[in-house]
């Protein structure tokens, strides 16, 4: 799909709400600690482009991800064959990922709600530059929970203490052995 | 039918609507960056004194250095004691992310290095470190970048310089020498307007009497030698990003926003959104360049920034009272200090830096040049050497040595004319600083 997100380009709406301007990193942890499969909507067979980095990121953290984008629908990447849709990945996705710009994250989102009793899809995630306030309330109204502009790369990284490795500003500050949010 | 597991037993909360509580500077000057060691559980952050580190595999390599996973490669790049030190300058900045370098120079120019194409252009208050005006104005051209200096004092010299050319802008918050302080947000908004960043060195301030971030800043940048390190026993530059500048507003930096030939066609900023000018800096210029900050010395500086902020109440406290002692002697002409009422820069300083006017300062005595260089030759207590930042008191004549490759017209524009004397106030017993003094100036 090569779309290009761009971070700190959201389309500010000032009526948006200021829930989902802020995630507690006890949320993020349970997320990522609790999904085994993720559904990557977005993924490209492209090596340099961000939606590839963060599925080989996930998937060397034991996380089953299916990549899906009909416009590459069967052929491989990453040793996963691309799905047209999320109706065709045959078995459960714990988490959508959205790596898509923000306008089509409203579809793919009502997708996601009408299969989520199928797949028993419990977490509709967007990716960091991604926010549609609309689908986020409606996947909440279906019980889902939501997580916009975020990537759940960058997140576990900075959970594990690894984006410290590179200077970035984790906000953890302990006393106890860090542990990542590997499951368990 | 779908074998489907029970697997989010433990429940997923509701999200919090507020920001977890921010610690305060005193905690993150202790805490911030460092972990107990996940192998010894060791407390104190421990020196990693090597230069390599182990690949799990050839495909765990593969991804290290194609930036798709995290982790140590090479010490040039980054190192485990290092990076505590640049996570815990990122905090206290309130920034996103940081990368250390050898010297405070080395940090200016791998910022440059890393926003500035050949034939670029910057502007800069031209009240600023000698050493920085000579590496803007001397060697910077060298490379095909061009640095407009203008009045620091004034904001509208700023904005007359800005062209299709200029990629950020640049001052000092509380500038070296003579307690200038920069109105950072009308600079921030200039440079905003005109698409491209600033940036702030806030060495003599430090974050505990200003986060320029706060104020507008897109980079923050530092001579850890000083403050931050704070005993006079370091180098130790670092640069950090705020995360809130947004690069694919224009075309102005293509190094951040189009595939990159130096890392095989990543584009940083979307690769790495909020950090990826932290990611461009460590993995392109600091990669090529080389001026790496050494594991002991970020150990050093780690040791020293645990008490900057009480050192740097000490240091305010010790610096208003001597600018006050020296304001009030007859053999002393002038005192530039911002801390004192009589400043030009007192209630920029109120705005600013409203835990104290920090520890450097310029006067000039009655007497001249010649009186000047009798009272450095006459201290006992102080130090007569070319630093600032340290726990001792420490004194110079900038004209002679730190901003000697200046020329005259230069030297009065920084602050730094033929009769001032430069004081780095430390945080030793007051009254043994004032009494140091007081004998240098009657042997005056």
């Amino acid at each position: 799909m090569g779309n290009t997100i761009k971070p700190n380009t959201l389309a500010k709406n000032p009526e948006s709400p200021k829930r989902h301007d802020h995630y507690s990193d006890r949320t993020l942890r349970s997320i990522l600690s609790s999904v085994r499969s993720i559904a990557l909507v977005g993924a490209s067979t492209q090596w340099r482009r961000p939606s590839y980095y963060a599925m080989k990121y996930l998937q060397r953290k034991g996380y089953k991800v299916y990549p899906i984008n009909p416009l590459r629908a069967g052929q491989e990447v990453l040793g996963e064959v691309i799905h047209p849709r999320i109706c065709e990945v045959p078995s459960s996705i714990d988490m959508v990922d959205i790596f898509r710009n923000s306008e089509a994250a409203l579809d793919i989102s009502k997708e996601v709600i009408a299969n989520k009793d199928d797949k028993g899809t419990q977490v509709l995630w967007m990716q960091l530059g991604v926010r549609n306030d609309t689908a986020a309330k409606l996947a909440e109204e279906a019980g889902l929970t939501v997580i916009m502009n975020r990537c759940p790369k960058i997140e576990f990284a900075r959970l594990s203490g690894e984006l410290g490795w590179y200077g970035i500003n984790s906000k953890i500050i302990t006393s106890k052995r860090l542990r990542g949010p590997h499951h368990d | 039918m779908i074998n489907r597991p029970k697997i989010l037993n433990k429940g997923i909360e509701k999200h919090d609507e507020h920001p977890d509580e921010s610690h305060g500077i005193e905690t993150l000057s202790v805490h911030a960056g460092a972990r107990v060691d996940p192998a010894t559980g060791s407390r104190s952050t421990p020196i990693y004194q090597t230069t390599s580190f182990v690949f799990d595999d050839s495909e765990h390599a593969a991804e290290l250095f194609n930036l798709q996973t995290f982790g140590y490669i090479y010490s040039r790049i980054s190192n485990p004691t290092v990076s505590v030190l640049e996570e815990r300058i990122a905090a206290l900045e309130g920034g996103r992310g940081a990368v250390a370098a050898a010297t405070g120079h080395a940090a200016q120019f791998l910022t440059a290095a890393t926003l500035l194409e050949q034939g670029d252009a910057f502007i800069s208050s031209s009240n600023l470190y000698g050493g920085s005006i000579t590496q803007f104005g001397t060697s910077f051209p060298k490379l095909g970048w061009t640095c407009h200096f203008v009045d620091g004092t004034d904001p509208h010299s700023f904005e007359a310089a800005m062209n299709k050319n200029v990629k950020f802008i640049f001052c000092e918050s509380l500038a070296n020498p003579g307690s200038v302080i920069c109105d950072l947000e009308p600079l921030s908004d200039i440079a905003h307007r005109h698409g491209v960043p600033l940036i702030v060195d806030n060495t003599l301030a430090t974050p505990y009497l200003c986060r320029p971030i706060d104020w507008g800043a897109d980079l923050v940048i530092h001579s850890a030698t000083k403050f931050i390190g704070g005993h006079g026993n370091t180098m130790g530059g670092v640069t950090v990003e705020s995360g809130r500048f947004d690069w694919f507003q224009n075309d102005k930096f293509p190094g951040l926003t189009k595939p990159d030939d130096a890392y095989h066609g990543i584009t940083f900023a979307e690769t790495f959104g909020d950090f990826g000018f932290t990611m461009k800096m460590r993995s392109v210029a600091l990669r090529d360049f080389g001026p790496t900050m050494a594991a002991t010395a970020a150990w050093n500086l780690l040791q020293g920034v645990e008490t900057l902020p009480l050192r740097m109440e000490r240091h305010c406290s010790n610096a208003l009272a001597v600018a006050e002692y020296l304001n009030a002697h007859p053999k002393i002409g002038w005192v530039s200090y911002a801390g004192l009422r009589t400043s030009p820069y007192f209630e920029l300083g109120k705005k600013y830096l409203r835990k104290g006017a920090g520890a450097v300062f310029t006067f000039g005595l009655t007497g001249g040049y010649e009186a000047g260089k009798n009272l450095v030759n006459s201290v006992e207590l102080f130090s007569h050497l070319a630093n600032v930042g340290d726990t001792r008191s420490l004194i110079i004549h900038p004209a002679s040595t730190t901003h000697r490759q200046l020329t005259e017209e230069q030297k009065i524009a920084a602050g730094a004319g033929p009769d001032v004397i430069r004081v780095s106030i430390g945080i030793e017993t007051l009254d043994d600083i004032i009494a140091d003094l007081k004998q240098a100036l009657t042997n005056t």
